[in-house]
């Protein structure tokens, strides 16, 4: 089954991120296709590259990370949600004339309308929220 | 899945159906569903509107943006029939629980009860909500 991920809560304030990267390996253990997580709303922050959580405790962006080049999972994070939150990559920072960028590749910021498009391309889209 | 609705003028096939249920103001969710919203009917689909619980508080009239500075969700909602999407629904009881009474409100959505919002949950290709 083709599986996507819809993720919308903050890493490390709520369950919600760990929860969707552990179904995530979940998903490809049993021999599913995961198409793509895509962030939104409080979810884009799992987007920070300069997310730095103590080293006894799970890296959630390098899990992302891990995901996209183990298993070629997208992922995708909406580029409006963002950069109200202050993520956004090298391009976008230099646009807004910002010192620095928070978001780099695998992560790529792109529109709402490929979460619309996944959601009613893929089999699954599985939710989840605070 | 198949849908039920028939597909109206040259509309893509796949359904939407954004499920509201957090108030405006106080938290993005509200506005960020309704972007998604936007986005679908943007991008031709048909996509309907299910205001739950504190959600009939968006409907309310008379709403300016806020304390916050924040945009209000009110002209996203008045642009909503130019995108053509005009399938709103409301959950009766969450009307009734809030005293929000039709006269109040800034759209006409169509009250449902428990059975009818399960026929929208099942009817629809891609359901999200916020």
């Amino acid at each position: 089954m083709r599986y996507a991920i819809l993720l919308m809560g903050a890493p490390y304030s709520t369950q919600a991120s760990h929860s969707a990267l552990r179904f995530a390996r979940a998903v490809v253990a049993r021999g599913h296709r995961l198409e793509c997580v895509f962030f939104y709303h409080d979810g884009v922050h799992n987007a920070a590259r300069l997310a730095a959580p103590p080293q006894d405790e799970p890296h959630l962006v390098d899990g992302w990370i891990a995901l996209h080049t183990e298993h070629g999972v997208s992922l995708q994070v909406c580029i409006a949600a963002a950069l109200r939150r202050g993520l956004m990559d090298q391009r976008e920072a230099s646009r807004h004339g910002k010192a620095g960028y928070s978001v780099e590749a695998p992560f790529e910021l792109v529109g709402l309308g490929q979460l619309v498009d996944l959601g009613l391309d893929c089999d699954r889209l599985v939710t989840f929220g605070p | 899945m198949e849908s039920t609705e028939a597909i109206e003028g040259n509309q893509r096939e796949g359904d939407i159906l954004l499920v509201l249920r957090h108030a405006p103001h106080g938290s993005s969710w509200l506005r960020e569903g309704l972007d998604i919203a936007l986005v679908g009917a943007a991008f031709d689909r048909k996509v309907s509107l299910l205001f739950m619980g504190e959600g009939v508080l968006a409907l309310l009239s008379g709403q300016t943006s806020g304390a916050l500075g924040q945009k209000g969700t009110h002209p996203t909602l008045q642009m909503l029939e130019m995108y053509d999407v005009d399938a709103l629904y409301a959950e009766s009881a969450a009307m009734s629980r809030f005293a929000v009474a039709e006269a109040d409100l800034l759209l006409t959505p169509e009250r449902v009860g428990e059975t009818a919002i399960a026929d929208l949950l099942k009817h629809h290709d891609l359901v999200l909500t916020f």
